[in-house]
């Protein structure tokens, strides 16, 4: 099986329109939506769910009021500011490390399971999809992203599924380094803005710290010419294979506005631009579906020979 | 006043809403706490000098005294200890820096050192505005930590502006804990409205005042404002979805710099924040 993911450093490069493109030009794939805390790819692919199971993050510690006798020593040992002075604790700051349980005396102190979130099996019209929600303001959206990530890979067990595309966070952080951890490839979107390059050279050095091989590709090029000749220049330098440019085209809003993907939109609608912008998406789904077949044959020779005998 | 700008999504604007804000005012103070991304200085270009190393205890076991007895492993929550036959084995990029591990040793076998996270950095002498970032280290996951080391540098004499990281997880509420008022930026696509809802339910679970600013306006429907006039939420601003600014912001300059009848703009959000903030005084006197 494997694994792609979709990430981008900088948020709103256009990750989950074209993870959302690529999943309706991919055959034999399971989606996987890791952006927990801001999930949009159901907004487009509307899933219908299948199972819906709690998800329960980090414990919370509790003080029991009867027994506490107020010796301060959980306040005292807590390094997170979790305990207040009326020895209550704040869920938004406690970080479940279950410290203030082995300093109090009186047994007073008890870690309770959280809720933290939903985690949704569910089925799309382009094939079956791992999806979640965060409760507002919950830690552990790492931990979050991992059982997405085996939720998905149950799916594509399930339905005999060789690919997992995996829309993954902004960032540098916990989340995005849960969602690109033991992936195969990493797809970076990156528009051509200062912000924009920053953070690719960030989420670059991420996926080299992991040691996953990477894909460029650059959304809205033609915002600034002279940034997307920077990027392909530190890219080719960097041995980074640059899949392609897409021009800014409003195609991805109102796509969503229809709830469709780009593909979708531009075959319903006839016009030029559009077209000409989703078959630029395809060509780059096929040369990603290239390196990925590399990555199948170089990994696990015997693998795709099964599937093709089935 | 300390004004935190937030959006749920990424790549709404909320560098952008900063810089021009911190910018239009004066006597402020701006702390990029989108540590995992930290991007106001590209547009700012300040000489930043370290004030801090961001640090985390973590154990460091001492094998010889070690009877491998296991409690520490057991204990750890985060996973960040595991018992081999032989030894205990640590990894340090799961700690949370907690200290359970220490407490428990019945050997006296854990000590902790100081693991740098990330840094936080500030402009060289006189800037203005005066600004403070902070910048997680590749590889760590302890974002918030950074962003609450970073808080420390608010003087309440001066008007904090706090660039948020996106979403909706801890490190967003480890922005917007405890300050006077939250920025929404958002954009009017399905996207940005779902987002959105998300992100009014962190501020009013914390319970701060907040008022939403509308970038790319003219893009994609109406539903935002709809929802925003449904909720009772003041639209503090609509940024038209205009090419200059997109590639201004490409450039990495802040928009008020080459169109300055914006700074009357971002100085009516600040009246409007200020406005808003007297009456709820008033109405909870």
């Amino acid at each position: 099986m494997i694994q792609l993911t979709v990430i981008s450093g900088k948020g709103g490069t256009g990750k989950t329109t074209l993870t959302a493109a690529f999943a309706s030009l991919a055959e034999n794939a399971v989606i996987a939506d890791c952006d927990v805390d801001a999930a949009d790819m159901h907004l487009i692919l509307e899933p219908g769910i299948l199972k819906k199971e709690d998800y329960f993050g980090l414990e919370v510690s509790r003080i029991d009021p009867e027994l506490c006798i107020g010796c301060g020593k959980c306040r005292e040992f807590c390094r997170y500011g979790a305990v207040n002075e009326n020895f209550e604790v704040d869920p938004y700051r406690c970080e479940g490390c279950a410290v203030c349980t082995i300093v109090c005396s009186e047994g007073a102190v008890y870690m309770g399971k959280r809720v933290s979130g939903q985690v949704f099996y569910s089925e799309t019209r382009f094939g079956p999809m791992a999806h979640a929600r965060l409760g507002i303001g919950e830690e552990a959206s790492g931990k979050l992203v991992s059982a997405v990530r085996s939720n998905a890979k149950k799916l594509a067990e399930q339905y005999h599924k060789g690919l997992i595309i995996i829309d993954g966070p902004p960032g540098t952080g916990c989340s995005a380094i849960a969602a690109i951890t033991g992936a195969d490839l990493v797809l970076v979107i990156v528009e051509p803005t200062v912000s924009g390059i920053h953070d690719l050279k960030r989420v670059l050095e991420l996926a080299a710290h992991f040691m996953i091989p990477t894909l460029v590709c650059i959304n809205k090029y033609d915002i600034n010419k002279e940034n997307t000749r920077l990027i392909e220049k530190f890219c080719t330098e960097a041995g980074i294979p640059v899949l392609g440019r897409l021009p800014y085209n409003d195609i991805a809003t109102k796509a969503m506005l229809h709830k469709q993907t780009v593909i979708e939109y531009a075959d319903n609608n006839d016009y030029a631009n559009e077209n000409e912008f989703a078959n630029q998406v395809r060509i780059i789904w096929a040369s990603i579906e290239e390196i990925l077949a590399d990555v199948q044959d170089k990994q696990d020779g015997p693998e795709p020979l099964k599937m093709k005998n089935l | 006043m300390k004004i935190v700008i937030a959006s749920g999504k990424g790549g709404t604007g909320k560098t952008t809403v900063s810089l021009n804000l911190a910018l239009a005012l004066s006597d402020v103070q701006l702390f990029d706490c989108d540590v995992e991304e930290p991007n106001c200085n590209l547009f700012l270009g300040f000489d930043l000098e370290k004030v801090e190393d961001v640090v985390c205890p973590v154990p460091v076991i001492n094998q010889e005294k070690c009877s491998i007895c296991r409690q520490c492993s057991d204990f750890c929550r985060y996973n960040a200890l595991a018992a081999l036959p032989g030894r205990i084995l640590f990894f340090p990029s799961l700690c949370h820096g907690c200290g359970g591990c220490t407490v428990l040793c019945p050997e006296n076998a854990i000590r902790e050192v100081q693991r740098p996270l990330g840094v936080i950095e500030k402009a060289k002498g006189e800037s203005y505005p005066e600004f403070y970032r902070g910048l997680l280290n590749i590889g760590e996951t302890m974002t918030s930590a950074v962003i609450k080391r970073l808080k420390k540098y608010i003087d309440d004499r001066k008007i904090a502006i706090l660039d948020a990281p996106p979403g909706t997880a801890c490190p967003v509420i480890a922005s917007v804990e405890g300050m006077s008022y939250c920025v929404l930026v958002t954009e009017s696509t399905p996207f940005g409205l779902h987002d959105l809802r998300l992100a009014v339910d962190v501020v009013r679970t914390i319970k701060i005042p907040f008022g939403v600013i509308i970038n790319r306006y003219g893009l994609g429907d109406s539903r935002v404002e709809e929802y925003c006039n449904a909720e009772g939420i003041p639209v503090l601003l609509k940024i038209p979805n205009d090419r200059k600014i997109a590639e201004l912001y490409s450039q990495g300059i802040p928009f008020v710099r080459e169109m300055p009848e914006w700074r009357e703009k971002f100085l009516g959000v600040s009246e409007a924040i200020k406005l808003q903030l007297a009456v709820k005084e008033e109405l909870t006197i």
